[in-house]
């Protein structure tokens, strides 16, 4: 019985931080939908938060469809949250899973397109291979970029994203567009498509980002390169001295971040969307970003952090269809959860616990590697 | 021997070409350029004090939208022309509290600089897309429309080579012709005044500062408020005096194009107003490129290159520049560092 104990109280020494900015979050975002329902046409409403909360844990949990769509939204998101706290173990911010999880897409897109007819074994996963390393050679750029040059994976992952919307959109209308449809698009898959496990929607993407978190907690614990990884994210110039190569790490990091973001548009496409067409959104740039805070970059907190943001996403358009409140409401409220863990003064103060501070160490490579580059992966000059 | 005349011969043509639709290109430059230089100059100011703000893409965004949501509201009952004044008020107020924000994240409570950026971008797209959903789609109705740009008298306009200069900096509406004195005013402000002398040394080297008797957590609060209040006036540009509406997501990346500016400028305000220019080039070069296409295989060639690739052109540029130069970019020794008050701890 102590034994369990002791093993609560470390959970909570984990999780309470964390925990308590989820409920700070939404304390502050019905601040925001009371106040906003001033400027609607049906006035004022005190109690709109909680019709609304209502429904979002409806759309997320509510019946066996519910909890299904959240697992469906849940999967890119495990694999988005990982490409960006592996980042984040190396000293590194990808702000570009939202890109390379287009490319991602893109990529298993025109493969399972090609091989719609042969036998699913085949399609799937060779579109599945297409879509990750499509990923990963666009996490190779701003990582190889990075490593050679100090341009800083803040800047040009952002830029690449841009860049990817604008390019693959050029892509779609004049590389592949598939003949026989009123609007540019990409074949339909056929036999590519992920395979159904359960119900109407539960794809083979789900277990396979699940596989992927105990992959990527195996790589950091178990693994030379996890070893060296985990090494360049704590202290560049401690990992040079110890005779790691720093400008190999970066680029080999970034490459893999990409290879899972990729991932995500992968199973995202062959399991969800189907083809490829301009303006298929990918609010799991951020998203992404969140979970993987949430998450401290803990292969096990991302899975736990993704399924909440999953269900966030699961519930989302029933709580606007019912109350009117805005599905944005969701990035509101992601945002004041990032800043309570950035900021979590706030959280110890005002629930008065004595818990480890929830930073993730690793940062601080992330920021001085903006302002030094001495402490970055770039050379020394 | 052939492909390489050839090659030589395009890239001659080009350049003439370039000389050519120079006088197109120069009216639209620096409207391009106005939101990427306050956007830089608001970065220059900040990190030249030691805080890292990646978060003037958000504040930009918010800026903008509240620049909007004013003419949009009280055009009606105050006319057009009062709300936009207002408008631009309103935005440069916002930004100067999203700074404040900022500042207290940075300064006083000692965030990671990087990722209270990144809650600012993403608060931002999550605040205007709520706001926007819930007020203005609803309603159907439109803005207070743009504020009417200035316009050379003809006589000024057509005078050989010195006309296209000013046409350039005069035919513009306020803000824009406002970012050329701004630039001037703050790089003296930087390097000729007391407030510049103080923000460098609080950059490069806080403690010798703060033992002189310089407020280091009052001057990099001062420094972020005013550069956010910058941004600001970039977000009302963007909806004021650029389009007349609010698209979510619309500052597109400026914000990040900025600090590419910022570094390519070496962290002064000059150079980065001649970043901010270079990318306005770029992006007026797509513009100007379908509309006068060159005679000849030039003209096939920049004909053939589709406009997607056009409109990347600025992010490539972005990239390319930022690996070309930061090597030789020096930021402020105390940058993104967070200031201990000894005995604080």
């Amino acid at each position: 019985m102590s034994r369990l104990g002791a093993v609560a109280r470390q959970i909570w020494q984990v999780a309470s931080i964390p925990l308590l900015a989820i409920v700070l979050a939404f304390v502050v975002a019905a601040v925001v939908i009371v106040v906003s329902s001033v400027f609607t046409p049906t006035g004022f409403e005190p109690l709109l938060p909680i019709a609304a909360y209502g429904n979002l844990l409806a759309g997320a949990f509510g019946s066996g469809t519910a909890i299904a769509n959240t697992l469906v939204a849940a999967a890119p998101l495990i694999l988005g949250g990982l490409a960006v706290g592996l980042g984040f173990k190396a000293g590194l911010f990808n702000i570009g899973v939202a890109g390379q999880f287009l490319v991602g897409a893109f990529a298993a897109a025109v493969v399972g397109a090609k091989l719609a007819e042969t036998p699913a074994a085949v399609g799937v996963v060779l579109a599945t291979v297409a879509g990750a390393l499509g990923g990963a050679a666009f996490g190779f750029i701003p990582g190889f970029l990075k490593a050679r040059t100090g341009a800083h994976e803040v800047v040009t992952t952002i830029m690449l994203n841009n860049a990817a919307v604008l390019l693959l959109t050029w892509a779609v209308n004049d590389l592949v567009r598939a003949p026989g449809f009123t609007f540019p698009r990409t074949g339909p898959i056929g036999n590519s498509a992920l395979p159904i496990l359960l119900g109407r929607n539960l794809h083979l993407g789900i277990p396979l980002a699940v596989l992927m978190v105990l992959a990527v907690r195996w790589l950091l614990d178990r693994t030379t390169i996890g070893f060296e990884i985990r090494t360049v994210g704590q202290n560049p110039n401690a990992a040079r001295y110890a005779g790691i190569r720093p400008v190999f790490i970066t680029a080999l990091t970034m490459t893999l971040s990409g290879l899972l973001a990729g991932l995500a548009g992968t199973i995202q496409m062959l399991g969800v969307i189907g083809f490829y067409a301009p303006g298929i959104t990918a609010s799991v740039g951020f998203d992404s970003i969140a979970v993987a805070l949430l998450g401290r970059s803990n292969p096990i907190g991302i899975l736990f952090a993704a399924i909440l943001f999953g269900a966030f996403r699961a519930g989302a358009p029933l709580m606007q269809i019912e109350t009117s409140v805005p599905v944005e409401v969701i990035d509101i409220i992601q945002a004041l959860v990032i800043l309570f863990l950035a900021a979590d003064l706030i959280v110890r103060r005002l629930f008065r616990i004595r818990a480890p501070k929830a930073e993730i160490v690793e940062l601080k490579t992330v920021t001085q590697s903006w302002a030094g580059g001495a402490a970055s992966g770039s050379p020394p000059s | 021997m052939d492909a390489i005349g050839t090659f030589l011969r395009l890239i001659w043509e080009l350049a003439v070409y370039l000389v050519v639709v120079l006088p197109d290109m120069l009216p639209i430059i620096l409207g391009l350029a106005t939101p990427l230089a306050l956007g830089a100059l608001c970065g220059v100011i900040g990190e030249r004090s030691g805080v890292v703000n990646i978060g003037i893409e958000g504040i930009m965004l918010i800026a903008a939208f509240f620049a909007y949501l004013t003419g949009f509201a009280l055009h009606n009952v105050i006319g057009s022309g009062p709300s936009l004044v207002l408008g631009i008020a309103v935005a440069i107020l916002v930004g100067a509290l999203l700074g404040l924000v900022h500042a207290w994240l940075t300064v006083s409570v000692r965030a990671d600089q990087i990722i209270a950026g990144t809650m600012m971008n993403i608060a931002a797209f999550g605040v205007t897309g709520y706001l926007n959903r819930l007020i203005i789609t609803p309603s159907g109705l439109g803005g207070a429309g743009v504020i009417a740009p200035f316009h050379l008298p003809t006589a000024l306009a057509n005078l050989p080579f010195v006309g296209p200069i000013l046409v350039m900096f005069f035919n513009q509406g306020p803000i824009a012709m406002s970012v050329v004195f701004i630039v001037i005013g703050l790089q003296i402000a930087l390097f000729r005044t007391k407030w510049g002398l103080r923000t460098r040394a609080v950059g490069e080297h806080p403690k010798a500062a703060d033992t002189v008797g310089i407020d280091v957590y009052r001057q990099r609060y001062q420094n972020v408020i005013f550069g956010c209040a910058l941004a600001g006036l970039a977000g009302a540009f963007l909806t004021l005096e650029s389009t007349g509406s609010f698209q979510n997501g619309m500052t597109g990346g400026r914000g990040f194009i900025a600090l590419a500016a910022m570094i390519f400028g070496r962290y002064t305000p000059i150079g980065a107003f001649g970043g901010a220019l270079l990318f306005g080039t770029a992006t007026a070069l797509g513009v100007v490129v379908n509309v006068r296409i060159p005679e000849g295989d030039l003209g096939t060639i920049l004909k053939s290159i589709p406009s997607f690739w056009y409109a990347a052109l600025p992010y490539l540029m972005t990239i390319v520049i930022l690996a070309g130069v930061v090597g030789r970019s020096t930021p402020p020794a105390a940058d993104g560092v967070p200031y201990v008050k000894e005995g604080k701890g």
